[in-house]
């Protein structure tokens, strides 16, 4: 997997660490320039992508990386864990499938709310998921 | 051994603690944190070092750090203002004891320095464990505030009850919400029950589904439950995570549900001035005849 240097990164290994996650990327698109639903849309990513790494690899961690082409800015997410991975990738990005009980909506659900989706997972190595939202 | 410099430390405890002052006042010219006047800080330090050498003294007694170090907890000064001191505490002792010592060999240099580690040592692990059991029970103290206010149910008016939410929902605060949601509604015997959201910040889809489950469980028990107070940003996410919330009724705000709330309880606010001013127009109208 590509080394890049992120300008910072939140470890996931509490609860209340999902919080300080959110936090951090809520401030980043603020600054970047992000309105308020934009803002809502990007931390509700992040506390799904947080709470997935708590609840299914129990550590890992958020990166965060502010995006600047000359064109247009933007904010680039990714989560990293060396959990169990994901056995068929294909089918949690189905809309209502879960093994924990819930909605099931986690993943597709993110796929919505950003620009960008990237997924990689290998059975009992981790997953990395990617994800970026421009500024419009 | 340690006997014969602890005497020497004490007989010339005057002079140690001359460059223990002196070592202290150039660390806060580097520091500079501490936002207190001078005279306060040198009364502090004068009545560190003394409690310092009252321990060395009467080896091992805390009584009199215990004392400081309470009161400088309470003032909130930082735990590296102690650890700083007792390092410069054991470097100058260290520095005096071979300094006034003759024919320094390894075997005397190795003595030294261990006696002032039994002397400093335990200091710090006093005032360490002094300052980390004082946090240790504030964060409990803040832990059982944040619970007090987790999940408040209020009963505005027979059958109408309202919880509001402030704040993250994590496992735990889903858990007590549910209690004493279910709890409030029997106790309370209510009809309706509005959860209001205003103050949560963000909506993922565990938050959604700890909502969705309480109000199947409200439910459950025979009472109707409307989620009030979603923000249009929160309804964008909530839509695009797809969340489906179709099952129950929402509002946008707390008086709107409550209007509904009163609705299906067979009820509603009628303004008394409204009925005031027909009346009057009647009266005019009567009095024109």
């Amino acid at each position: 997997m590509m080394d890049i240097q992120f300008q910072s990164f939140i470890p996931i290994k509490k609860e209340w660490d999902i919080v300080a996650a959110r936090q951090q990327g809520r401030d980043m698109s603020k600054q970047i320039g992000f309105g308020s639903v934009d803002q809502a849309r990007i931390a509700t990513a992040i506390s799904e992508l947080a709470r997935n790494i708590y609840l299914y690899a129990e550590q890992g961690k958020i990166c965060f990386e502010i995006l600047d082409d000359m064109e247009h800015k933007g904010i680039k997410i990714i989560a990293k864990d060396d959990g169990p991975g994901i056995p068929d990738v294909g089918k949690v990005m189905e809309d209502g499938y879960t093994t924990s009980g819930g909605l099931g909506a986690g993943l597709p659900g993110i796929k919505r709310l950003m620009d960008y989706f990237d997924i990689v997972s290998e059975e009992g190595k981790g997953t990395e998921v990617t994800v970026q939202k421009w500024l419009r | 051994m340690d006997k014969l410099l602890q005497e020497i430390v004490l007989d010339n405890s005057d002079e140690i603690i001359k460059k223990w002052l002196g070592e202290i006042a150039d660390e806060k010219m580097n520091t500079k944190s501490l936002p207190v006047s001078e005279e306060l800080f040198e009364s502090t330090n004068r009545e560190f070092v003394n409690a310092i050498f009252s321990s060395v003294e009467q080896q091992g007694s805390f009584d009199d750090l215990h004392d400081f170090s309470e009161r400088l907890i309470n003032l909130g000064w930082p735990l590296s203002y102690l650890t700083e001191g007792m390092q410069a505490f054991r470097r100058v002792t260290t520095n005096f004891i071979l300094e006034k010592s003759e024919n320094v060999d390894t075997e005397f240099f190795k003595q030294v320095v261990e006696s002032v580690d039994i002397w400093v040592d335990p200091i710090v692990n006093f005032l360490v464990s002094e300052y980390s059991g004082s946090w240790e029970n504030t964060v409990s103290l803040q832990r059982m505030a944040l619970q007090e206010l987790s999940a408040p149910l209020i009963p505005v008016m027979e059958g109408i009850t309202v919880m509001p939410l402030i704040g993250t929902i994590d496992t735990e605060r889903a858990k007590l919400i549910m209690e004493n949601l279910l709890d409030g509604v029997m106790k309370h015997n209510a009809e309706v029950v509005l959860i209001d959201i205003t103050g949560v910040p963000v909506v993922d889809t565990m938050v959604a589904h700890h909502i969705i489950q309480a109000a199947e469980a409200v439910r459950l028990i025979g009472a109707d439950c409307i989620l009030v107070g979603i923000r249009p940003e929160i309804a964008q996410t909530i839509v695009n995570l797809g969340i489906d919330l179709s099952n129950f009724p929402t509002k946008s705000s707390l008086q709107k549900g409550f209007r509904s709330a009163l609705e299906i309880t067979d009820r509603k606010v009628i303004d008394l001035k409204k009925d005031e001013k027909k009346i009057e127009k009647i009266l005019d109208s009567i009095d024109k005849e």
